[in-house]
């Protein structure tokens, strides 16, 4: 059982000292790298997602876990590579232009690597210009954009048509989210997804992306 | 009059005692040093007056839309003044909190601030409504990663919309200044007190005796009140994310005391009130200072959820909506709507009061005692638990060891608190006591240690010390 591996358990508790040591045993063992990453690590990060999702953790729980979940990845992400093994989705992330508030961002993006995505954070207030840049320089498969303010919500259908223009809305799945941002908006700007909260962020993040 | 000693920095004079005599002071609608701003606003001496904020529904801010967003804020006005008369509000606070293109561009938010004052003066000299305005540029200093918090031009059209904000037409200067926050924010999301206490009662204080000490001196030059700040993106920020279920009940409670020693600041440096209406630690403010307080609660629904609705209110001076956007709802625009829902609150609040003390003292208990065993962040703003924590915080006059002792002093009453059954809280939050207890604990004795023990934590962190005199 998975979720009686000490990596598991290491994950869950967000020990990022035991869950390096643990990784590094498990590879010196001979353990296959995706076979750690998919059989204990994962499943850890996904257990995190399910006690936050039922009010049992924090999000501070929850982000000492992606860190221990982080601190195993350094050690099989050249093992992994070496094999030809890419991470479940490049995700281009930021806030968009005018808004600086970045709380929910930071955590939607501590989520997403603990789930496995390579995510390249462009920070806050974030141009449709360097929001493409990123995609094209990363070929990225995910574009998440978040905003607080009803002012600045506005910005996130410039991205998309800032995509369309410049050719890469084909390629990229646009995900959107912040306090005033709804599946209505989303709808009606034509982004492809919707979250509310970092943990369904994940969720939906892999919902994107083809089997 | 509470008693006030020189401190090293010449500028800051810290409170030494509380202006609030005892807890049965500590009421609302009467402040020891009430004020009297605008068209004869009477603030803190018997009345609970509504404030009254709003903002625009979701529009960009630019050239081709300013004529409606001007439009729109008269709109808004003149249904508010409006309503005020035929409700015969015993006064009214208007505050214009300016979006980040009117602090940018502060010839834009002194363009709003004329239409507002304007409108209100028309009020005031038609009907005799007693009336004033509040504006507070929102800090944009934080634009910039790291943010440059003395210098820049952030700083500049910040300053410049602080200096139009009398010949504009405001009556008070407010702000939710940002220093610190760059710390902040990362101590909350990972619910680290030490971090956060080190953006909260080293950095913070440090801006705010920086930027009140100049607030304060345009105000006097342009003959117009220095009236409060807010720890709103510290402590509102903890407050939302509890609210999310994102960091514990408990951890927000005391950042929300840990808020308090920085707000004192503005005071110490001559900030007279009424604060800001999301400083819920208000009550704090006026326990120590005497100044006339704003706050805001369940009848700040429109903006946010929050869980201390009732007990916000009990001590308050001036009972805001927090913001509303202008949307049309069935008897009128939003803005309109929220300013009755505050005038029947304070009609309520003020028919109490004149029935005399005891009635005054019995409407304040119900509302304390509505909300204060639900939630600890209610409890924290206790009248009983608001004096005995202002006590310990002010036998220090450093802010960061008034936070240490502020954070100490929460986590005793919410301990005590939660064994004799007062207040409630949830299973998974009882650990959080643990963990902050011994955080606190380990804290260490003095700024300066306390700065040393960050250095290497903060070597990569958006910030620069020289923004806030540090090395």
């Amino acid at each position: 059982m998975s979720d009686q591996h000490p990596l598991y358990a290491a994950v869950l508790e967000g020990d990022a000292p035991t869950a390096r040591k643990l990784t590094q045993a498990a590879v010196d063992a001979g353990e296959d790298p995706q076979s750690i990453l998919s059989n204990y690590m994962i499943p850890a990060m996904d257990e995190v997602g399910r006690l936050f999702e039922e009010n049992e953790y924090f999000v501070p729980e929850l982000l000492i876990a992606a860190r221990a979940m982080k601190g195993g990845l350094e050690i099989l992400r050249p093992l992994l590579a070496a094999k030809g093994a890419e991470p479940v989705a490049k995700v281009v992330i930021g806030t968009v232009r005018g808004d600086l508030h970045d709380i929910g961002k930071n955590l939607v993006a501590a989520m997403l690597e603990g789930g496995g995505f390579e995510v390249i954070d462009l920070g806050v207030d974030v141009s449709p210009e360097k929001f493409v840049a990123a995609i094209k320089e990363h070929n990225a498969q995910i574009v998440a954009m978040s905003a607080l303010l009803t002012t600045t919500m506005p910005g996130m259908k410039s991205i998309i048509d800032t995509l369309s223009s410049e050719g890469v809305r084909g390629s990229v799945k646009v995900m959107i989210g912040g306090a005033p941002v709804t599946q209505r908006y989303a709808d009606e700007i034509g982004a492809d997804a919707f979250s509310d909260n970092a943990s369904g962020a994940v969720r939906t993040a892999r919902s994107l992306i083809p089997a | 009059m509470s008693a006030l000693s020189t401190t090293a920095a010449p500028s800051r004079v810290a409170y030494r005692s509380l202006a609030v005599a005892s807890v049965d002071e500590l009421v609302y609608g009467k402040a020891p040093n009430p004020i009297c701003v605008g068209r004869g606003l009477e603030i803190g001496s018997g009345t609970v007056v509504p404030e009254i904020n709003f903002t625009l529904p979701p529009i960009d801010i630019n050239e081709t839309t300013w004529p409606e967003i001007r439009r729109q804020y008269a709109s808004m006005i003149d249904g508010v003044c409006t309503r005020a008369v035929a409700l015969e509000a015993p006064g009214l606070l208007v505050e214009f909190e300016t979006l980040p293109p009117m602090t940018n561009r502060p010839e834009w938010g002194a363009e709003i601030t004329s239409i507002l004052a304007e409108r209100i003066h028309e009020a005031s000299d038609r009907y005799g409504l007693k009336a004033a305005l509040r504006l507070t540029p929102n800090d944009s200093r934080d634009h910039i990663r790291p943010p440059k918090m003395r210098s820049g031009p952030y700083w500049d059209s910040m300053c410049r919309l602080f200096d139009l904000a009398g010949p504009s037409g405001a009556d008070l200067i407010a702000i939710e200044s940002t220093g610190g926050k760059e710390i902040c924010d990362e101590g909350l999301m990972n619910a680290d007190l030490r971090t956060m206490i080190f953006a909260l009662g080293v950095l913070a204080p440090r801006d705010m005796e920086f930027l009140w000490s100049h607030i304060v001196s345009v105000c006097r030059g342009a003959g117009i009140t220095p009236a409060g700040d807010t720890a709103c993106g510290f402590a509102n920020t903890a407050m939302v994310l509890a609210e999310q279920r994102m960091v514990p009940r408990v951890f927000a409670a005391v950042v929300r005391v840990a808020s308090v020693p920085r707000g004192l600041v503005a005071y110490e440096c001559g900030a007279v009130g009424p604060s800001k209406d999301c400083a819920y630690e208000g009550p704090y403010i006026k326990a120590i200072t005497g100044a006339p307080i704003s706050m805001e609660g369940r009848s700040a629904a429109c903006a946010h959820l929050s869980s201390v609705g009732n007990i916000s209110q009990a001590v308050c001076d001036c009972w805001s909506n927090e913001s509303v956007q202008n949307v049309r709802l069935l008897s009128a625009y939003a803005p309109t709507v929220s300013l009755e829902q505050l005038v029947y609150d304070c009609r309520l609040l003020n028919r109490a009061s004149a029935g005399g003390d005891s009635d005054r003292l019995r409407m304040r208990n119900w509302l304390v005692e509505s909300d204060s065993a639900l939630d600890p962040q209610a409890y924290v703003l206790r009248p009983d638990v608001v004096m005995r924590i202002s006590a310990e915080i002010i036998k220090e006059e450093n802010p960061y060891l008034r936070t240490r002792n502020a954070v100490a002093a929460a986590l005793a009453e919410l301990k005590s608190a939660q064994a004799s059954g007062e207040l409630r809280i949830a299973g998974n939050e009882v650990k959080w006591m643990d963990r902050m207890c011994r955080a606190a604990d380990s804290l260490p004795d003095s700024e300066e240690a306390m700065c040393e023990s960050m250095r290497d934590q903060l070597q990569d962190a958006p910030y620069l010390p020289s923004e806030y005199g540090l090395a």
